[in-house]
C-alpha cells in the first residue's frame, strides 16, 4: 500500500531537528518513523505520521519546508532473510529503490520504500508478496 | 534643450559653482591652489577636467562642517549617512537646495507618469537617511497624495496598501520583493491591491528583479538613483521607455572616469560615476565619486527627452570583491539566481580564506516547490546553480542550500556580503 510520506528540508545545524520534534510534540502528533539523509549544509527528514494534513499545517505555520511524497509501506517478518526476499523480485524486476527505511518491534518489521517507478513496485509486491501489504 | 543650449548652461554654473567653493571651502581653495588654478580658468563645462575630485574620505576627513559652502545661518537642513566604517557624512541644505531636491525628485515621478490622481506610499526609511524625505517631496511636489509610511511595519504597510487603494510605492527592490512575499503569505495576490507604479532605489538591482517585483506586485517598476552627498533621491530616473536613468545635468553633472587612472571615459564605456553639483549652496560638491560602475547614454530617448542618461549601476568599485584574483560582483550572483525559479530571490555571499585560498559561499533558499525528497536532485540542484555561477563568475563558489525564509531580509538596504577575510 502507498502512504504520504512528510519530507521536512532542513538546515544542518544543532537544534534543528529538535525544532521539528518539538512543533510535532506540542500538538500531540505521534512520529511513527523517520530517516533522515544528510550533507554538511542540509538534510531531509522524512517522517511518517498518522495525521498528515495535521502535521502538515503545523510544520508550514512553524515555518518549515514541506513536502508529501507517496511511498510504499511494507510488513516483513522479523527474521533473518526476510526482506531479502522481496528485495530480489524488486531487483528481478528492475526496480530501482530511491531509498528505504525500517524499523523492527517484536515479530513484525515495517519497512517504507521509495522506488524509482512507484506503481510498477507495487503491482510486483502485489503479485508476489500480497501478504505483506 | 539642445546639447550646445545644455553646455552652455552647465558652463556657466560650473563657473559659479567654482567661485562658490573658492572664496568659501578652504578645502578646494587648496586644492585648485595647489594645481594653480583660479576660477577665471574655469569658463566652459569642458573645463571641470582640469579640477580636482573629491572622495568620500574628503568628507570624513573635513567631518562634520568643513565642505559647507553657506553659513551656518542659511542651513535649513542636514541629513548624514551612516558611519559604519568611520565619521558619517554630514550634508547641510540650504532652502534652495531643497527647492532643487523636491524639483528633481518631481521630474522623476512625473517621468514615471504620477499625477495628482495618485495615491503613493514612501517606504524608504525617513530620517537622516535622505530616501524618505526625497521621495515625499518629490511625490507631494506632483500633487499626488503621499502615505508616510517609512520602513519597519510590513502588516500595516500591506494594510494600508490595500485599504487606501495605493497606487504608488517608493522603497529599496529587496524590500518590494519581501513585500510581495510577505502578502502571498497572507494569501494575497496583486490583484487584491491597486499599485500600477513603484519607483525603486537605493541599493543596485537588476531587470530580472525588474520582472519578479512588476509580476508579482502587478505594477510598473522603475529606477530612482541619487545619493545623499549630491542630494538625495532624484538625482536620476528612468522613463516608460526603461532604457537607462535620465540625469537631472543641469543640476548635476555627470562624468564617468577610470576608477583606476581617473582618466575621464567617453559615453558608452564603463566606469566609475562621478557628480558635480552644478546648482547646490549648501555643500556643493565638485567631481565627486560616487564609486558606482556604469555609463553613460547620449541621444534623444524614446520618450522624448534629452538629457544623458547612466545604465544600470552594475556594481560599486568598493562592493566589487577580489576573491582569488577575480573580480567578482554581487550583482552577478544576483542574476544568475533570479533566471532560476528554484530559488527565492534573495542570497547571502561569504567571502572567506581558507589557508592562503579565498573561498566563495553562496547561501540560497530553495522554494519550496522544488524541494525534493531525494538527496540526489537536491545535490543536483545545488550543482545546476554552482555550475551557473562558475560560468558567470568564472571562479567556483560552494553552494549552501538553505530553507526558504531563512536569509535575513532588510527593510533598508540589505546585507548580501560577508567578507570575512578582513577580519584577519
Amino acid at each position: 500500500m502507498t502512504i504520504k510520506q512528510i519530507t521536512v528540508f532542513l538546515e544542518n545545524k544543532t537544534g534543528r531537528l529538535n525544532d521539528v520534534a518539538k512543533v510535532l510534540g506540542a500538538n500531540n502528533i505521534n512520529m511513527l518513523a523517520f530517516c533522515i539523509a544528510e550533507t554538511v549544509d542540509f538534510g531531509l527528514m522524512r517522517l511518517i505520521v498518522h495525521e498528515v494534513d495535521k502535521a502538515v499545517d503545523v510544520l508550514r505555520d512553524a515555518g518549515f519546508a514541506v513536502i508529501l511524497t507517496d511511498v510504499i509501506a511494507i510488513h516483513c517478518d522479523n527474521r533473518p532473510g526476510a526482506l531479502s526476499k522481496i528485495l530480489e523480485s524488486l531487483a528481478e524486476n528492475d526496480i530501482f529503490i530511491e531509498y528505504m527505511y525500517a524499523f523492527a518491534q517484536s515479530e513484525r518489521a515495517d519497512v517504507i520504500i521509495n522506488p524509482n517507478d512507484l506503481e510498477k513496485c507495487v503491482r510486483i509486491l502485489e503479485e508476489k508478496h500480497s501478504d505483506i501489504l | 534643450m539642445g546639447r550646445d543650449e545644455m553646455s552652455d548652461l552647465q558652463g556657466k554654473r560650473l563657473h559659479k559653482l567654482v567661485e562658490l567653493v573658492y572664496h568659501n571651502v578652504p578645502f578646494y581653495r587648496e586644492k585648485m591652489q595647489a594645481l594653480d588654478l583660479s576660477p577665471e580658468d574655469i569658463r566652459s563645462i569642458e573645463d571641470i577636467r582640469k579640477l580636482p575630485f573629491t572622495t568620500k574620505q574628503d568628507l570624513r576627513d573635513n567631518y562634520p562642517v568643513g565642505l559647507q559652502a553657506a553659513a551656518q545661518s542659511e542651513i535649513v537642513r542636514i541629513h548624514a549617512s551612516s558611519g559604519t566604517t568611520g565619521n558619517p557624512t554630514v550634508v547641510g541644505y540650504t532652502r534652495r537646495d531643497l527647492e532643487i531636491w523636491s524639483e528633481s525628485a518631481a521630474r522623476a515621478f512625473t517621468a514615471y507618469g504620477v499625477t495628482r490622481d495618485d495615491v503613493f506610499s514612501v517606504g524608504y526609511g525617513y530620517g537622516l537617511f535622505t530616501g524618505g524625505l526625497g521621495a515625499h517631496y518629490g511625490v507631494e511636489y506632483v500633487g499626488a497624495t503621499v502615505i508616510p509610511t517609512s520602513t519597519g511595519n510590513t502588516e500595516k504597510h500591506l494594510r494600508l496598501l490595500r485599504d487606501l487603494k495605493v497606487t504608488g510605492i517608493a522603497c529599496t527592490p529587496s524590500y518590494a520583493l519581501y513585500l510581495a512575499e510577505a502578502m502571498e503569505k497572507r494569501g494575497m495576490t496583486a490583484d487584491d491591491i491597486s499599485l500600477r507604479i513603484g519607483a525603486f532605489g537605493a541599493e543596485p538591482w537588476t531587470e530580472k528583479m525588474r520582472q519578479e517585483i512588476e509580476s508579482r506586485l502587478g505594477l510598473k517598476a522603475y529606477n530612482l538613483y541619487g545619493l545623499s552627498e549630491i542630494i538625495g533621491p532624484g538625482v536620476s530616473y528612468e522613463c516608460e521607455c526603461k532604457n537607462g536613468s535620465h540625469i537631472s545635468e543641469d543640476h548635476f553633472y555627470p562624468e564617468i572616469v577610470d576608477p583606476e587612472t581617473l582618466e575621464p571615459l567617453p559615453y558608452g564605456t564603463q566606469g566609475e560615476l562621478v557628480f558635480t553639483t552644478l546648482t547646490k549652496t549648501g555643500m556643493p560638491l565638485i567631481r565627486y565619486r560616487t564609486r558606482d560602475l556604469c555609463s553613460l547614454m547620449d541621444g534623444k530617448c524614446g520618450c522624448g527627452r534629452t538629457n544623458v542618461r547612466m545604465t544600470r549601476i552594475i556594481g560599486r568599485c568598493d562592493d566589487m570583491l577580489i576573491i582569488r584574483g577575480i573580480n567578482v560582483f554581487p550583482s552577478q550572483v544576483e542574476s544568475v539566481i533570479l533566471e532560476m525559479p528554484e530559488f527565492e530571490p534573495v542570497y547571502l555571499m561569504v567571502v572567506d580564506r581558507a589557508g592562503c585560498l579565498d573561498t566563495l559561499q553562496v547561501q540560497v533558499e530553495v522554494r519550496r516547490d522544488f524541494i525534493s525528497d531525494e538527496l540526489g536532485e537536491m545535490l543536483r540542484l545545488r550543482k545546476k546553480l554552482a555550475d551557473r555561477l562558475k560560468s558567470v563568475l568564472s571562479i567556483s563558489a560552494d553552494v549552501k542550500l538553505m530553507e526558504p525564509g531563512s536569509i535575513s531580509r532588510s527593510e533598508g538596504k540589505s546585507v548580501r556580503v560577508i567578507d570575512r577575510r578582513s577580519l584577519d
